[in-house]
């Protein structure tokens, strides 16, 4: 094996200088359950590795006066569940992305790498793309930042420009009467990948819902917002006709393949079975029920 | 044996190996390194089906850190008009699986190999090697293979006297099926289809091969059987037995699989080239690609009954997928399926059809649960037209005593009743099952049944006492199961002294008389059998040493718990003399005491199984979900209860994922596309319930223990099992496996 250069650089603007002046031979590692497995597939062979790790940005949780919540984006799904606050405010996306792997594997795999991965069945990212996260981005021309549904290119691609790195998530603050939810379809109960995922984030006012939105994973080639699911719940008790009008969006925007995880028919059905059933949570916990 | 005044046998002892095994000590295949080892890899064909015209190795040979390479010309070659066969293997198919030979016959399928410094130089050496291939259309289903405009695989296979990919015909008969057809009130008669699927073992193949000087070669590997790894590896590599020695590692897995090899012969060529030790380790891909799956099929089964219920006729129809080579497991379906009825009337037909894909090995009752999956759904059907209790309609057609068999045999003393009457007295099968539990949640329960042959054999063992008055036993059969943990309690019971003074080891092939395969369900029972007339002879060699301390007849001295004492007052009177006094006499008294005995084992009577389960099904999602599952089996005497519960359990779980989720996908490129445990959906542990064994304890007469296989028959009935609880929450029937989601939800939507 060629040899591989291992930085660790303790602030993200030498992790950014190193990135970029390894000028697309290097690849950062964050929890290494994706990395590591590729290198030793044979599919990767960076010729740097810039762990991100040892960057107080990227591993911090932190909860903002208004209610936000900054995610880093090498925090691990483990010390994410261990957070205080985290999960009793998001219990959709937390839910999701414990969902990631095993337990071991949850010590080390976080919510950056799920999606920077590009994976469109990772579970993370349906429940971020529904809590409405905005992801922030440190490249050599400084900042920016993005929703996290726009973040996603295609299978295993991202729109990060060359030397960009993936920092962290915002999501925002929470009104009152909020709560979230994430469902994925998998032939097994656990150590599987998604057939097809959907997140569900709603706020209820006198049982009616005020707003929502809906983030559908592995029916296309990207993780989808499906804002024609969400104008279907907004303003409704969550009455079988919304219901239903919310699970039609949700398998009208599927784009799905048939392949070895799932059929084009299959994919579309599930989408919608679970919209419903990722809503009837959200629901719940809206209102203080769950 | 009287359990009762048993202190060993049927007690859940600590098993030999497991202090090694929970802390990572014990020595698998891939664990056992040599100085100046080399690393051997191997370059697979990227076409399902070409002609190989050509190999140049040239720059692969030139390359710096390469020491050898290895292709077809290397391995021994048998002609394909002469079969010559190494148990159930014939090594024409052998050699050419190993290594390609005429034809690349899978993707996949190995075409040279090389041994370099390290992975990396073998991997990239394996690159340089070019392979001139004449590509060929291929094919991959069993349906396809079998129409007559198919790509045909080989030449010299002939069906009907035509050109072919059915490479053999099976038929088993009793009576006359039409006469016995015409007698019944009612017929049914249904096709269905199993996917492949793979043994799944953890531990992929691996060898380590030292190649010396003076011609004596070592190889240390897991496998089911050291001395099978010997016999092929010498007839595929020329070298006599006599100059190999099979060391048998520690084995992670194998589950039928590993009978055969794959990797050692190829190991020995490139450490005899290289003149260097050589190591070499499969890849999951590798495993999933190019190592056996065990058929998948497609059969018809037709049975028809008189209205109380007798069968009178029964017909099937197995064709199995045998991948590029043939050797299906024919006789698994067209045997099994039909056995544990008495039927008079029977034809059951199997088909060896081979198509382009990696050649089937053995698995867990090779071939009997795709034919109980079809004979067990279709009795289903028949109780459900019959109203009958769908156990009765088992127990009114159980196989007798005496009662002759469609594979040829007659059978012994039959159990099968017994495990049939064990599941319907059970508070699973009388539990009431709440049937529609919430919205979009239907619950089924099914039964089904099951049988396999159970096989007997070659075994050896040497039971010697040391100097410090302990004991070892050694076999020759590599312990997948925990049968050192039974030969322990079974020694231990006989020379009645404790547990923890038996050390159990498996021997090499030089360290010990030969042993046939760990398959078959035989080794508890064979390994018990020798081990048990070797420690006798211990038994009778320390009787004789007393009589000789005693000065009295070897006839008046009894052996009773760890001591020789006088057989009575006549006798004499002296103190017992105990394990340890003897053996510290014993060189003085005549030399050092141990025996050994081999034997062709016989009497390992068929295993019958009957299993209960209840699923749960989400309407919605098509997903099927195994609620409790109660599977009663006959195992003669249950040696070390735990091991035996293990069996049980174990194979309902390979049969609860063949049933469910498992199966091989291939692409329009005829290349696998689930070659890992992620898309290779085997059950996770949260995906079974608890598995309640029944352990019926019917002695085997023919057993110094009573002893009978278990291993296999706990996989043959879940298929159908789990099939009929699917149709009983549903009120649909299922005539293909797997069962996976969107297969489910297609017929529950197509109400």
């Amino acid at each position: 094996m060629t040899d591989i250069r291992y930085l660790a650089p303790p602030t993200l603007d030498e992790a950014v200088s190193a990135f970029a002046a390894a000028q697309g031979a290097a690849r950062i590692l964050a929890g290494g359950t994706d990395l590591l497995v590729q290198m030793r597939n044979g599919m990767a062979r960076p010729g740097t590795i810039i762990d991100i790790k040892k960057i107080p940005e990227m591993t911090s949780v932190t909860e903002s006066a208004d209610g936000g919540f900054w995610v880093g984006a090498a925090v691990s799904g483990a010390a994410l569940a261990e957070h205080p606050r985290f999960g009793k405010v998001w219990p959709g996306v937390l839910e999701a992305i414990n969902l990631i792997g095993s337990t071991q594997v949850q010590g080390r795999a976080s919510p950056g790498g799920n999606l920077c991965h590009g994976s469109p069945a990772a579970d993370s990212v349906p429940a971020m793309v529904a809590a409405g996260a905005v992801v922030t981005i440190a490249g050599p021309n400084g900042r920016r930042t993005m929703p996290v549904e726009a973040f996603p290119a295609g299978p295993g691609r991202t729109n990060l420009a060359a030397g960009e790195i993936l920092v962290g998530f915002t999501l925002p603050a929470r009104p009152a009467g909020s709560g979230d939810a994430y469902l994925r379809m998998i032939p097994r109960t656990e150590m599987d990948i998604a057939v097809v995922g959907v997140g569900v984030s709603l706020t209820m006012a006198g049982g009616v819902v005020a707003a929502a939105r809906v983030g559908l994973g592995a029916a296309a080639p990207t993780v989808l917002l499906v804002p024609d699911a969400a104008r279907a719940l907004v303003g409704s008790k969550l009455d079988d006709a919304a219901l239903n009008a919310a699970a039609a969006a949700c398998s009208a925007a599927c784009k799905p393949i048939d392949d070895k995880r799932g059929t084009i028919v299959y994919r579309t059905k599930v989408a919608a079975v679970l919209l419903k059933r990722a809503a009837a949570i959200a629901a719940d916990r809206a209102q203080g029920k769950a | 044996m009287n359990a009762i005044d048993n202190k060993w046998i049927g007690k859940r002892t600590i098993r030999p190996d497991g202090a090694d095994k929970v802390t990572g000590r014990a020595g698998y295949s891939a664990d056992h390194s040599m100085p100046g080892m080399i690393w051997g890899r191997v370059l697979r064909s990227p076409h399902p089906h070409a002609v190989i015209r050509g190999i140049d190795t040239s720059k692969a040979e030139a390359l710096p850190g390469v020491k050898a390479v290895v292709t077809a010309k290397d391995i021994v070659d048998f002609p394909l008009d002469k079969s010559v066969m190494l148990g159930i293997q014939d090594m024409r198919w052998m050699c050419r699986n190993i290594m390609a030979r005429e034809k690349a016959l899978f993707h996949g399928h190995p075409v040279a190999a090389v041994a370099a410094i390290s992975e990396e130089v073998a991997e990239a050496a394996c690159k340089l090697i070019e392979v001139d291939y004449e590509v060929l259309p291929h094919v991959i289903e069993i349906e396809d293979a079998i129409k007559p405009d198919a790509p045909i695989l080989h030449d010299f296979v002939r069906h009907e006297g035509k050109p072919s990919n059915i490479a053999t015909t099976m038929v088993n008969k009793l009576g006359d099926v039409d006469a016995g057809f015409a007698q019944a009130d009612l017929i049914i008669e249904r096709s269905f289809k199993t996917r492949p699927v793979h043994q799944g073992y953890i531990e992929p193949h691996a060898c380590t091969v030292s190649h010396a000087a003076d011609g004596k070669v070592t190889i240390w590997s897991s496998s089911q059987g050291q001395f099978m790894v010997r016999a092929m590896t010498s007839l595929l590599t020329g070298i006599p037995q006599s100059n190999i020695r099979a060391i048998p590692a520690e084995i992670g897995g194998g589950f039928g699989a590993k009978t055969i090899i794959y990797l050692e012969p190829v190991a020995v060529m490139l450490a005899k080239k290289s003149g260097r030790p050589v190591k070499m380790v499969m890849s999951r891909d590798e495993v999933f690609r190019a190592t056996g799956p065990t058929s998948g099929s497609m059969s018809t089964v037709k049975i028809g009954v008189k209205k109380d219920g007798s069968i009178v006729a029964a017909q099937g129809t197995f064709y199995l997928q045998a991948g590029g080579l043939p050797g299906s497991p024919l006789r698994g379906p067209v045997g099994c399926s039909f056995s544990p009825y008495n039927i008079e009337n029977v034809l059951s037909v199997g088909y060896d059809v081979v198509s382009n894909r990696s050649k089937v090995a053995a698995y867990r009752a090779p071939g009997a649960p795709l034919g109980a999956y079809a004979t067990e759904c279709v009795l289903d059907e028949i109780a459900e037209k019959l109203g009958m209790d769908k156990l009765e309609l088992r127990l009114k057609n159980t196989a007798k005593p005496g009662g002759k068999t469609v594979y040829g045999a007659t059978f012994g003393q039959i159990t099968f009743k017994e495990t049939v009457e064990a599941i319907k007295n059970h508070p699973h099968y009388t539990a009431p099952l709440d049937k529609n539990p919430s919205k979009g949640v239907v619950r089924g329960r099914g039964v089904a049944s099951g049988f396999w042959f159970n096989a007997g054999g070659e075994s050896s063992a040497q039971v010697n006492l040391t100097e410090d008055g302990n004991v070892t036993v050694t076999t020759g059969h590599p312990d997948v199961g925990g049968s050192r943990a039974s030969i322990a309690n079974v020694t231990a019971e006989l020379l009645g002294i404790d547990h923890s003074r038996i050390s159990v080891l498996i021997g090499d092939t030089s360290s010990i008389g030969f042993s046939n395969l760990t398959g078959g369900s035989r080794v508890t029972f064979a390994s018990a059998m020798v081990v048990t007339q070797s420690t006798e002879k211990v038994i009778g060699q320390l009787k004789e040493r007393a009589a000789k301390i005693w000065k009295i007849d070897p006839e008046a001295v009894i052996w009773d718990n760890g001591e020789a004492r006088p057989a009575g007052p006549n006798a004499g009177q002296f103190p017992p003399l105990t394990l340890k006094e003897l053996a510290a006499k014993a060189n003085e008294m005549g030399g050092p005491i141990g025996a050994g005995v081999q034997l062709n084992t016989t009497g390992a009577d068929p295993g019958f199984a009957t299993h209960c389960v209840d699923v749960e099904v989400d309407v919605d999602l098509g997903i099927v979900r195994v609620l409790r599952y109660t599977a009663a089996q006959d195992v003669g005497r249950a040696l070390h209860p735990s091991y035996v519960e293990g069996q049980i359990q174990g194979g309902v779980v390979q049969g609860i994922g063949w049933a469910l989720s498992e199966e091989y996908l291939y692409n329009a490129k005829g290349q696998l596309d689930n070659a890992s445990f992620l898309d290779y959906r085997m059950p996770v542990c949260s995906d079974v319930p608890m598995i309640e064994p029944i352990m019926l304890e019917i002695p085997n007469p023919k057993h110094p223990q009573g002893v009978r296989g278990v291993g296999e028959a706990p996989i043959v009935p879940p298929l159908a099992a789990i099939a009929n609880a699917i149709h009983d929450a549903l009120g649909k029937r299922f005539y293909s496996l797997p069962m996976s989601p969107p297969k489910v939800l297609e017929v529950i939507d197509a109400r």
